[in-house]
């Protein structure tokens, strides 16, 4: 059970969090323009690595804030939160 | 008679305060302070259980959780019965009856023992490999398995007792009140850290309380006086919580533990009601410091299972402890020095110690010397090669060991004896350790894995950390706590200690005999009987992983995880295969570290609190009219108004008809609400349903189907414009909370740049939807000066009105295809609508009815419900509602995924009605549909999602997915049954009024 630091209410238990999956899949602005294979590339393809994967988390029984979280699926290390719209930290 | 083997009073056990229990239907008696173990040990009892495979009988081998065999049923035959329960944990009390398991009919007398005998036919593997096949034969094997072995029986009837859960937030929590568990507690409570102690028995101080080796010392006394100052002043420590009886189960990541607080286990019946049993505690510390200790391993030899055989430290501790001999011809077999300080402890007390068996050439260290001086005969460089008695040891052979170790030569010597001690060394309790996620190291000096790599702030002191010794404890743990606690000094800095050098050590971890191996049963693990035959068989057949030869023999695969052999089984597989133990790796432990109640589990989750339940404004009117209900997610909703006896279907049937000829009423409170606005309200809504919305007038309806963005439904509802910037939108009654996230997850994420806000707003406001021919006149009579003429209160539009003082909405919408009104008013005057509505139609004959004739009369119209009519897969063109697709809006959610080459096949599931041949014929829901009758192989076309009888159009219909069900009109399929096939025509799924002529009627 993680103990998540959620950038606008604090350190709270895992318990009131959705995971969101990865995080930086932008919703592409003209999906009408895309092949198939490009919209399938969006709409299915996830890498969900083993290791430091980048993933949107959802306050749901708090804030009900989305933010991102740089975490070490190896060993469930968080590594970094931050804000929609912000810079992921440089790996 | 019964013996009595007390053997000196104990502080520890109140002789005074004499307790009678029942074991296996026979009273015995004990003391206050005694666990059932020790007071069955007392009345000379050893043989407890029969084990899992062969119905060995067996006996108490430990004094603690780690108990492989004294696995015993609790209060049998009643609602409080527990299985699986280590006798060594149960602390007796007055009227506390226990019995043996895995024994038939009788511990005494076992038929499943002649498995014993049998034993050659059932080595490792043997179930895989027996009753494989023939598979058909599987009914037959699993009833005889089953019969023969079954741990315990679990209670018929509810739990009476009361379970809870508690929070707790520390700075440190120490895990374990042996003496280095004690020394980080009070230095850590001293240094101002919010401190918790946490141990599993009832008493503090470990084994340290009862450690009797004169030779060792602190600060000039004994270790155990010594530590009974400490603790005496624990009391008057701040900032320290100190919890006994209490077990950490589980240690997750981010310091996050529970543990399990037994709080009336131990007291009489009278003592228990009205008080909570057991509590799990999830702890959140910011640091852990893991003072779990070391468990004894016993020794691998032939026969080592018999009741008598019990590890050395046990039969310390019930000396020392408990007051308790296990036997009146004690040997003790080990291959370190802690065996002589168990010996020591029982000739101090004049009790007959026979002989000590070293497997180890010699030893120098003081305590050996002072049990030579006793005249006790010292056996160096032997080994036990067989033992006999069988309920009972009786005797054991001993044999000269080779110089590898490998053989064993020379005369045998035969040494009679009724209890056995046996030490093998000492493990440290890394298993919350690695739960942790924190890493291993194999010691090879030591031959023990260690603590190497924490994951998160915590600290291993003490014997699991590997150290044995007292001096090493305390000069460790000083600077550990120094470290991690960042202070300066500790009462630990001037503590003087003197203790007595083991000076040697030697690891066998499967002792030879004078028999091969084929015709031995050195056993690994106890309580499943996997003996190291087993192992090296399981090598043979080419098992290699740690963790495939432990699923193929069920080595630590027991109640017990295999607390005392994993670590034989381990070097045995090295010594074979040839590796190193440390290359091997372990198997993992998992939680919980000793069994949890299921009650403990849930604690106060039970019954009608086991889930949340949802219920509307409206909800004590349902009652008192005898509705039934049905669970919509969270929501109990009327589900059926029966009257006069009436069966489900005969209620729907009325209800549905005057529904359509009269006045029917339902209470639609559980429909999810969301309250949209802001100036891109209308954009939004663009973007998240099919249809478009900008051109909505105010004042306006419009139904709108969500899709995901893979282009399938997601969900539906009508939305009205109730402003300019300012819509409630509707969802279906599971799908509200979704759809509030999927929303919010859009807005925040994708397109933040939109001005828009949403408010949950479903338990604000009550819902009664009246629909029929007559709903118009009892909305008039409801709210008279409301213009209700269907030019200024068309189909889809909506209107704010008064009734009394109470403001209502009012959205001139229809589910059922009827001319119908839903009303919402504050959801406090939901009840008092519903009445005045009811008293209203009365004339009319207004007939409440509930989500079972809702559903039939939405699927006369061919109106889908989400959820039942679609299943995720479903996009609205297979739904055939293309028309709510919009061709002109650029993008919606899932839009794209509509022309993706998948979505357009034309041979997808498509929604279409089905008739039945018979009229009466009502099909099942979730039936297959073929189209062919003698095909084998048949290719299954779709099945049945909605099906009713109609009153209305007085035969059956039905909604079903149909791949191609679109091309396929009028054309004759089938829906096999158990006993018979239905035949079917495909028709329109709008089977009552195609034109819509009711909605203004
Ligand atoms: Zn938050």
């Amino acid at each position: 059970m993680f103990l998540i630091n959620c950038p606008y209410c604090g350190e709270r238990d895992q318990q009131e969090f959705k995971a969101g999956g990865e995080a930086h899949i932008e919703r592409p602005k003209q999906p009408t323009e895309l092949s198939d294979d490009e919209w399938a590339e969006y709409l299915f393809m996830r890498k969900n690595i083993k290791g430091v994967q980048f993933e949107r988390w959802n306050h749901a029984h708090g804030c009900r804030k989305w933010f991102n979280m740089v975490r070490d699926t190896s060993n469930d290390e968080i590594k970094a939160i931050y804000k929609m719209g912000e810079k992921p930290p440089a790996q | 008679m019964t013996k009595n083997l007390r053997v000196k009073s104990s502080e520890y056990i109140d002789e005074t305060n004499r307790i009678s229990f029942k074991f296996n239907g026979k009273t015995y008696h004990g003391f206050k302070g005694d666990t059932l173990a020790s007071a069955l040990l007392a009345n000379d009892v050893h043989l407890v259980g029969r084990s899992f495979k062969y119905h060995r009988p067996r006996g108490i081998m430990t004094a603690g959780s780690e108990e492989p065999n004294a696995i015993v049923q609790v209060n049998p035959g009643t609602n409080r019965t527990e299985p699986n329960v280590r006798a060594t944990e149960v602390e007796i009390y007055e009227g506390l009856e226990a019995s043996s398991q895995n024994c038939w009919p009788s511990v005494e007398f076992d038929i499943g023992g002649i498995n014993n005998f049998l034993s050659p036919f059932f080595p490792a593997g043997f179930y895989y490999k027996t009753f494989m096949w023939p598979a058909s034969f599987w009914e037959k094997y699993e009833f005889f398995i089953r019969h023969s072995a079954g741990l315990g029986k679990s209670p018929t009837s509810s739990d009476p007792d009361i379970y809870d859960h508690r929070n707790i937030h520390c700075d440190v929590l120490v895990v374990g009140a042996g003496i280095s568990g004690i020394l980080a507690a009070k230095n850590a409570a001293k240094n101002n850290f919010k401190t918790l102690l946490v141990d599993e028995k009832n008493e503090l101080g470990g084994s340290t309380i009862f450690e009797n080796n004169e030779f060792n010392k602190i600060d000039n006394k004994t270790p155990s006086d010594w530590l009974k100052k400490e603790i005496e002043e624990l009391k008057n420590i701040k900032n320290l919580e100190i919890k006994t009886r209490t077990s950490v189960a589980a240690y997750h990541q981010y310091n996050y533990l529970l543990a399990r607080e037994n709080l009336t286990d131990h007291l009489e019946a009278k003592d228990k009601t009205n008080k909570i049993r057991q509590r799990l505690l999830k702890i959140r510390a910011k640091k852990v410091i893991l003072a779990t200790g070391a468990l004894e391993r016993p020794l691998i030899f032939n026969n080592n299972d018999r009741p008598g055989i019990m590890l050395s430290s046990a039969v310390k501790k019930y000396s020392e402890f408990y007051g308790v001999t296990c036997g009146s011809k004690n040997v003790f077999f080990t291959n370190n020095d802690s065996a002589y300080e168990s010996a020591l402890s029982l000739f101090n007390k004049g009790i007959n110690v026979e002989a000590v068996i070293d497997i180890r050439e010699q030893s120098e260290s003081k305590i050996v010397k002072k049990v030579k001086e006793a005249g006790i005969k010292i056996y160096w460089s032997h080994t036990i090669v067989d033992t006999a008695g069988y309920k009972r040891l009786n005797s054991v052979s001993i044999m000269k060991l080779s110089t590898d170790g490998t053989s064993v030569t020379g005369s045998k010597i035969s040494i009679s004896c009724d209890c056995l001690g046996v030490a093998g060394g000492w493990t440290p309790a890394v298993h919350l350790y690695t739960q942790s996620g924190s890493k291993l190291k194999f010691d090879e000096e030591k031959q023990i894995f260690l603590p190497n790599q924490n994951t998160s702030e915590q600290l291993s002191v003490g014997s699991c950390s590997g150290d044995f010794k007292i001096d090493e404890i305390i000069k460790n743990l000083n600077h550990k706590l120094k470290d991690t606690l960042n202070i300066k000094e500790t009462d630990l800095d001037n503590i003087k200690v003197e203790i007595d050098h083991e000076n040697s050590k030697k690891n066998i971890w499967l002792l030879p005999s004078d028999k091969p191996l084929g015709k031995t049963k050195p056993f690994v693990d106890y309580q499943n009987d996997a003996t190291a035959k087993d192992i090296k068989l399981a090598l043979r057949e080419g098992f290699r992983s740690i963790e495939h030869v432990k699923r193929y023999t069920t080595t630590g695969m027991g109640t017990d995880q295999g607390k005392l052999g994993n670590m034989h089984a381990l070097g045995i597989i090295a010594d074979t295969a040839g590796v190193k133990m440390g290359e091997l790796g372990t198997t993992t432990f998992r939680p919980p570290y000793t069994p949890l109640t299921f009650g403990t589990i849930v604690g106060r989750n039970v019954g009608k609190f086991f889930d949340i339940f949802r219920r509307t404004p409206m909800n004590d009117w349902h009652v008192e009219n005898k509705a039934e209900f049905e669970n919509v997610g969270q929501w109990k909703r009327a589900w059926y108004y029966p009257i006069n006896g009436e069966t489900m279907h005969q209620a729907v049937q009325r209800e549905s008809k005057a529904a359509r000829e009269s006045a029917g009423i339902l209470d639609a409170s559980t429909l999810g609400k969301i309250d949209i606005q802001g100036s891109d309200a209308s954009e939004f809504l663009n973007r998240v349903y099919t249809n478009a919305w900008s051109k909505l007038a105010i004042g306006k309806c419009r139904y709108g189907l969500m899709l995901n963005e893979d282009g399938m439904v997601y969900d539906d509802g009508v939305t009205t414009r109730l402003g300019e910037n300012h819509y409630i939108m509707t969802t279906t009654t599971g799908g509200a909370a979704n759809v509030l996230s999927k929303l919010e997850d859009y807005l925040q994420t994708e397109w933040p740049e939109l001005d828009v806000y949403l408010t949950s707003v479903t338990d604000h406001y009550a819902t009664a939807s009246l629909c029929g021919p007559n709903s118009k006149k009892i909305l008039k009579k409801i709210i008279p000066d409301l213009d209700l003429a269907d030019e200024n209160f068309p189909h889809m539009s909506f209107k704010e009105a008064n009734i009394g003082n109470i403001q209502c909405r009012i959205m001139r919408i229809s589910f059922t295809g009827e001319h119908s009104y839903e009303i919402n008013v504050q959801a406090s005057y939901g009840k008092d609508l519903w009445e005045k509505c009811m008293e209203a139609g009365q004339e009319f004959n207004i007939t409440p009815y509930g989500t079972e004739t809702m559903h039939l009369l939405r699927a006369e119209k061919g109106f889908i419900i989400v959820g039942q009519d679609t299943d995720g897969t479903m996009t609205p063109i297979d739904l055939q509602m293309d028309w709510i697709v919009s061709k002109k809006k650029y993008d919606f959610i899932g839009k794209r995924s509509l022309y993706r080459s998948d979505t357009m096949r034309e041979d997808r599931k498509q929604l279409v009605g089905l008739l039945t041949e018979d009229p009466n014929e009502v099909l099942e829901e979730g039936a297959q549909i073929i189209s062919e009758l003698n095909q084998s192989p048949v290719e299954m076309l779709g099945h049945v999602t909605s099906s009713y009888f109609s009153p209305n159009l007085n035969k059956s219909i039905a909604l079903a997915v149909v791949r191609g069900g679109k091309n396929m009109m009028g054309k004759k399929l089938f829906v096999p049954m158990e006993n018979k096939n239905i035949n079917v025509i495909v028709t329109n799924p709008v089977f009552y009024d195609e034109k819509n002529e009711r909605l203004n009627a």
